[in-house]
């Protein structure tokens, strides 16, 4: 294990260093270059302060030194500055980190607590209506817009029946924990909706495959009752592969916090990788997909150690 | 006398009897002609501006109702669908013929090819791809082309891997070799001999990245990086409706609901098209 996992991580230098080529790439590609947005502003006109102000971006250096400066103070956790605000994008980023952080694990846990039992059940009862009902969902499940999904809902349970608020973290100078919670609600059921159906699905047709394994007759034969054969045998070995397709959609749900973000005006990482968008504000581009690219891979990772983890058979060398 | 089916036959055999890919074709199908006529059979223009009628519950003049500027939703609706279809499908072709050129020719040199090519595709799925979209079609001027070859570009990797995997077993079978043999270059086997075995799994990859690339498009497009108004897609037409949504559920409701039908029509399709090709699955 000790030996697989070191090899992992040794792969992932030169995957790392892939994505900040083609990151720092993107990013040169703006038209009229990353300092173009600043420029463009109108502020700047007089070409001594043009230069200076190239100078002190460190544009005025060759692409290649500029790519090796930015990729050591990345490593060093220094991001640069953000053309926006002039302050350090690492620190704007770990501002709005728990606000999407909360919307994330709010999801994951609410679509895992939806869909494990119900897939169990539709598994239990195949073909039952519940079950072809259940089919017929995740399919509309996976077809829904996010946006739009989130539009309907806001149109329903905030406009229409004032249930729940429209968008935002709190009631302006209502604020309480239970407010907040409310707020939670609509945001993190969209987010939540591709992976409940996605999860379920799964989840079915891993205990229907199990079901049909030696093991499973084996443990019938031997007179265990029901409720053993499918919570011990069963539902165990079907978790595994659910448990690490749910670790690799982690990473998926960071762009999905984008939209969901954007719909709700929920102040995470989402939002401000749109609004840093509109700003052309790219050392704040890079940082947040630098960022999203290391939780991919780390949960790519933690995927794969949980899957070797779970299922004694699957041996590392 | 019984006759030898081609497997094109045994699959569209098997097509034919799924519950749900059938009607899917159906709704697909009609939804795609009416966009594509939509010159032909929109009931207005699709910039018609009437503000002697804007904001306008649905009615039988306006079966969709009209917006701020007294713009019919329907027909709106069927311009904005032509270029959500046409973007999507387009997009999806892209990207499959992408993703089966990468995977067969590193499948197929194996190697230090296969390694390189490999590596590149696990660094393109590392990297979230909606922001990257949304920064590149950010610099482009959202024309229907640069959509087409944005979200093409970026939704190639799984195909990539697929191919690969069917590609390594069909380069060892002996009509490759037979191929070989005979003098065939690497460019004719791979075209020629190795692709056509691995297009079941292209078909139906094709066909699932319909439904992606207009979820792309329109969630660009929502985000107001698509395609841009004046011309109507379904994700711009939402993006106008958000302001207005209480008043004017019209707007939002319809424009949403063509989205989730035609994703839904096409991965009904898709999931279809998966049953009717699985050459491992035995015949009835």
């Amino acid at each position: 294990m000790g030996r697989y996992l070191r090899r992992r991580l040794l792969q992932l230098v030169p995957l790392l260093f892939g994505i900040s080529i083609v990151i720092f790439g993107v990013i040169q590609a703006a038209p009229g270059g990353p300092e173009g947005s600043l420029l463009a502003a109108g502020r700047l006109v007089d070409p001594s302060v043009i230069e200076s102000y190239r100078h002190r971006l460190g544009v005025d250096q060759p692409v290649y030194r500029q790519y090796l400066n930015w990729l050591g103070a990345s490593v060093k956790g220094d991001l640069g500055l953000s053309f926006s605000t002039s302050r350090p994008v690492s620190s704007m980023i770990t501002e709005r980190l728990p606000a999407t952080l909360e919307l994330m694990g709010v999801a994951f846990v609410f679509a895992a607590l939806v869909a494990l039992p119900f897939g169990l059940f539709s598994a239990l009862r195949r073909y039952s209506l519940a079950d072809v009902l259940g089919t017929g969902a995740s399919f509309l499940g996976v077809a829904m817009p996010v946006f739009w999904f989130g539009l309907l809902l806001q149109l329903i349970f905030a406009v229409r029946l004032s249930w729940l608020p429209v968008a935002g973290t709190g009631t302006v100078g209502a604020s309480s924990l239970g407010d907040h919670l409310l707020h939670l609600i609509l945001p993190g059921l969209v987010l939540s909706t591709r992976y409940i159906a996605g999860w379920s699905r799964y989840f079915r047709s891993s205990l229907i495959g199990v079901s049909g394994a030696g093991f499973v007759r084996t443990a019938r034969a031997k007179g265990l009752t029901e409720s053993r054969v499918v919570g011990v045998h069963t539902v165990r070995n079907a978790l595994v592969p659910v448990i690490s397709v749910m670790a690799l959609n982690i990473a998926d749900l960071f762009s999905g916090a984008v939209i969901t973000e954007t719909v709700f005006a929920w102040p995470g990482i989402g939002r401000l990788f749109v609004q840093a968008m509109f700003a052309r504000d790219y050392p704040l581009l890079m940082g947040i997909l630098l960022m999203g690219a290391a939780t991919v891979i780390l949960f790519n990772l933690v995927a794969d150690l949980l899957y070797g983890a779970l299922d004694p058979r699957i041996r590392y060398e | 006398m019984s006759s030898i089916d081609s497997p094109g036959r045994i699959a569209w055999g098997r097509l034919r009897r799924h519950r749900t890919a059938v009607p899917s074709l159906v709704v697909f199908g009609l939804i795609a002609v009416v966009c594509l006529a939509a010159p032909l059979v929109a009931p207005f223009a699709m910039d018609a501006i009437d503000l002697a009628a804007v904001k306008q519950a649905p009615s039988r003049l306006h079966w969709m109702g009209t917006d701020d500027l007294g713009r019919d939703v329907f027909s709106r609706l069927l311009f904005g669908g032509r270029i959500s279809i046409v973007i999507g499908l387009l997009a999806a072709v892209a990207g499959t013929a992408l993703g089966a050129l990468v995977g067969a020719v590193a499948a197929f040199y194996g190697r230090a090819v296969d390694n390189v090519l490999m590596r590149i595709t696990d660094v393109a799925y590392a990297i979230p791809s909606l922001p990257l979209l949304i920064i590149l079609s950010a610099y482009s001027k959202a024309a229907i082309v640069s959509m087409v070859l944005i979200i093409g570009a970026l939704s190639w990797m799984a195909t990539a891997r697929v191919v690969r995997a069917e590609v390594l077993t069909i380069r060892e079978m002996p009509f490759v070799e037979a191929a070989r043999v005979l003098g065939a270059g690497s460019g004719l086997t791979i075209f020629r001999h190795v692709l056509p075995n691995a297009l079941g799994s292209l078909i139906v990859g094709a066909t699932l990245g319909v439904g992606n690339a207009i979820m792309i498009e329109s969630s660009l497009s929502f985000l107001g990086l698509g395609v841009q108004p004046p011309t109507a897609t379904w994700g711009n037409m939402l993006m106008d409706a958000q302001s207005t949504m209480a008043a004017k559920p019209w707007l939002t409701i319809f424009p949403g609901g063509a989205i989730l039908l035609v994703i839904l029509s096409v991965n009904f399709i898709g999931d279809g098209l998966r049953d009717a090709l699985d050459q491992r699955q035995q015949l009835p």
